[in-house]
């Protein structure tokens, strides 16, 4: 009896029914895909992206080059010389630069950072053309910072009862 | 616009056998290369659609120029001969799975003895074009001279072969109860008296389900795809195809499809005839939109399974071929037969 | 010249062409294909004879599955045709010796046809039938017997192939898809209830 149910069951094809009325439902669901460049999914306060150099709102770069970034980088990709500032003998970096071929964006140096000064942004839509171009120096990363200094404080302030 | 008509008209007159012959290759061809476009498209969407995704929607108005930026690309990439590879053969096996696909069209009528062929064997000349179309598979996979190429032909080949027989019986039955082999004729044998049911899908169920499922298995679609396994053998017989044979490949695949729905509906569901009774006026006018609103529903299950079947085994497909589905159309066959002497079914019911 | 004419004329060149390519040609393959183009033409100048019928089925029945198995082991045995060539020249007197007495036959055979007053005329024309049906009816009617006797020995010659070729092995283990399509979860799995925390443990088992 059970031989003949079986035969009955496969003959009249009612799994691959049931398959296709599967389908048929999942036809008419609204569709879970983002058309991404048109709209964006909301991203972490916490998203590591383009690296940035902060100032302080006097307009002062807050970097100390205190080398602690450079000294935690895994990846190796941060490279700061420094030397005192010719007008006030201040110790500033001459050279701050994040090599983003090699940089595996862990936010350790944000994490080390004693004056907040080396931040990742939430900017991850940009590319390089030429050769050379992957090297961030010092003056793209602050001109970074000056441009998204909003976005970055606000970030900061919404994660800081977390820190 | 005028003048063209003229021009033809003088073409016609000056030199009638070049004109049908141009105008015959011109027709199947430009209506099927745009409806396997638009199919391909459909397709795509379909199946986006399924697995709640969007599909093609950047290319043209929804996407619909998606397959034509598609099809230009392929046609402007190199041709890769594979190392060692018959060259001849190569190029002549997309060729040689086209042409037959596209005659195939010839005896596909739209309306009532309304095809370039109205051939009294049409339903033969069917069968005779669909399995000339395997040696262009069987060629590509040999004259790639590649182990994968070689084993997806060989799948393929004897899937093809082996599914015919199934799809040879279920016509049988088709032509037990129509008496005819014009394929006009057995569209006309199913208009009968009691609408919807008295075409063949009623009598002939098993058959139709038989039909319907080898075709999907000639066309070597989904779930019957392992000649193109990508699990296992990369692509199959066209692995080393690139460029405008590929393309040739895909349009022979596509507007097999588009043959197999517009059959599955004439000579089961009444081609053109209406669904609706005839007192329903507009609605229940037999008409060639009927056709291929039947034959788009049939396409469209082709994708319907694609989105919801794995593929099947191997082993599998031969069962489902010679142990299943040849003895239930052979059983069916004389089934029809009886139906047939009995009088409750066929042309004249 | 009709253009039916030129178009039996092409036919047959092609047809004449192409037969002598397959014994021409060293690629075994090439030669398959070339056979398959011979059937090929032949069927288009039996349709311009009108026998529909016979030309299609050439087509579908040789062309399109006796070739593609030929086509196939040809494929698969990858001959080398050098050491077959070796005595071309020795057979070569019996070949053309065979080759006469056909063309000789072949030219009897279209002399007493055309002694004969006037080709018949196509009994289906004259029947006002369709190429298919008028065999049809011939077949199952006037021939009945001779084709039920076809049909008897073609299967005679499947039923003996199949015992051929047939070989029961008892150390295969093989897969029965009636029995793996009708088994039921329960039969592979047993489901037992637990309770979701672990019982306090006895205080004598822990405390040795």
């Amino acid at each position: 009896m059970n031989r003949v149910i079986g035969y009955l069951k496969s003959l009249l094809l009612l799994e691959l029914c049931a398959g296709l009325a599967l389908t048929f439902k999942y036809l008419w669901r609204p569709k879970y895909t983002v058309r991404y460049p048109m709209e964006h999914l909301p991203k972490s306060n916490r998203f590591r992206g383009l690296h940035a150099l902060r100032r302080y709102p006097n307009g002062e770069e807050r970097c100390i080059a205190c080398k602690l970034c450079e000294a935690v980088c895994p990846a190796l990709a941060i490279t700061i010389d420094s030397a005192p500032r010719a007008e006030d003998g201040e110790r500033r970096t001459t050279r701050y630069e994040i090599d983003l071929f090699k940089c595996i964006f862990c936010g350790f140096c944000e994490e080390s950072c004693p004056v907040d000064s080396i931040v990742e942004t939430a900017v991850h839509e940009y590319h390089f053309e030429k050769r050379g171009e992957n090297i961030m120096t010092k003056s793209k990363l602050l001109a970074i910072g000056d441009r998204f200094e909003k976005d970055i404080a606000a970030a900061r302030a919404q994660d800081a009862a977390y820190r | 616009m005028n003048w063209i008509i003229d021009a033809y008209h003088w073409c016609a007159t000056n030199f009638p056998t070049l004109t049908m012959a141009i105008s015959l290759l011109l027709f199947p061809l430009l209506p099927v290369i745009i409806a396997v476009a638009m199919y391909v498209w459909w397709e795509r969407k379909i199946i986006g659609w399924m697995h709640v995704r969007m599909g093609p929607n950047k290319v043209g108005p929804f996407g619909l120029a998606q397959t034509f930026a598609d099809v230009f690309k392929l046609l402007f990439k190199e041709i890769v001969y594979p190392t060692s590879a018959n060259k001849k053969l190569f190029l002549l096996a997309p060729l040689w799975a086209l042409v037959p696909s596209l005659a195939a069209w010839a005896v596909i009528p739209i309306g009532p003895h309304q095809a370039w062929s109205d051939a009294n064997a049409g339903l033969l000349f069917l069968l005779a074009m669909t399995s000339m179309g395997v040696y262009g598979i069987i060629l590509a996979g040999w004259a790639s001279n590649s182990r994968y190429a070689m084993l997806g032909a060989m799948r393929s080949a004897a899937q093809v072969v082996s599914y015919e027989i199934a799809m040879g019986f279920s016509l049988v039955g088709v032509l037990v109860l129509a008496g005819s082999l014009n394929l006009s004729e057995i569209v006309n044998a199913q208009a009968g008296r009691f609408g919807l049911f008295s075409w063949f899908w009623l009598p002939l169920l098993p058959m139709f389900v038989i039909y319907f499922v080898s075709g999907v298995a000639e066309t070597n679609r989904s779930p019957f795809d392992v000649a193109e396994g990508e699990s296992e053998i990369v692509a199959g017989f066209h692995v080393e195809y690139a460029g405008a044979p590929f393309a040739v490949f895909f349009l022979t695949e596509y507007a097999n499809m588009i043959l197999i729905s517009f059959l599955a509906p004439i000579l089961f569901l009444g081609g053109w005839l209406s669904p609706f009774p005839a007192s329903w006026g507009i609605l229940g006018a037999p008409g060639w939109w009927w056709l291929i609103a039947k034959a788009f529903f049939f396409a469209t299950v082709y994708l319907w399974f694609r989105a919801s079947f794995p593929r099947y085994r191997y082993d599998q497909i031969m069962r489902l071929g010679w142990k299943v589905f040849i003895p239930i159309a052979l059983a069916w066959v004389f089934v029809a037969g009886c139906l047939k002497y009995a009088g409750l079914a066929g042309a004249d019911v | 010249m009709s253009f039916q004419l030129i178009c039996f004329y092409a036919f047959a060149a092609i047809t004449v062409g192409a037969a002598l390519a397959v014994i021409a040609v060293r690629n075994p393959v090439h030669a398959a294909l070339c056979l398959v183009l011979t059937f090929f033409s032949t069927a288009c100048t039996w349709l311009l004879a009108d026998a529909e019928f016979l030309a299609i089925m050439l087509v579908l029945v040789y062309v399109g599955a006796v070739m593609v198995l030929f086509l196939f082991v040809v494929m698969m045995l990858n001959l080398d045709l050098d050491p077959l060539r070796e005595g071309f020249v020795r057979a070569l007197p019996v070949g053309l010796a065979v080759a006469v007495v056909m063309l000789v036959e072949m030219l009897a055979l279209i002399g007493v046809r055309t002694l004969q007053v006037a080709p018949p005329a196509d009994p289906a024309v004259t029947a006002h039938l369709s190429n298919v049906r008028w065999l049809a009816t011939a077949l199952f009617s006037n021939y009945m017997l001779p084709f039920e006797v076809a049909a008897l020995i073609l299967t005679v010659a499947i039923v003996a192939a199949i015992p051929l070729v047939l070989r029961r092995r008892s150390d295969v283990r093989l897969q029965d898809p009636a029995r793996q399509v009708r088994v039921q979860a329960r039969d592979r799995l047993r489901i037992v209830k637990m309770a979701a925390v672990k019982a306090a443990a006895k205080p004598e088992s822990t405390t040795p």
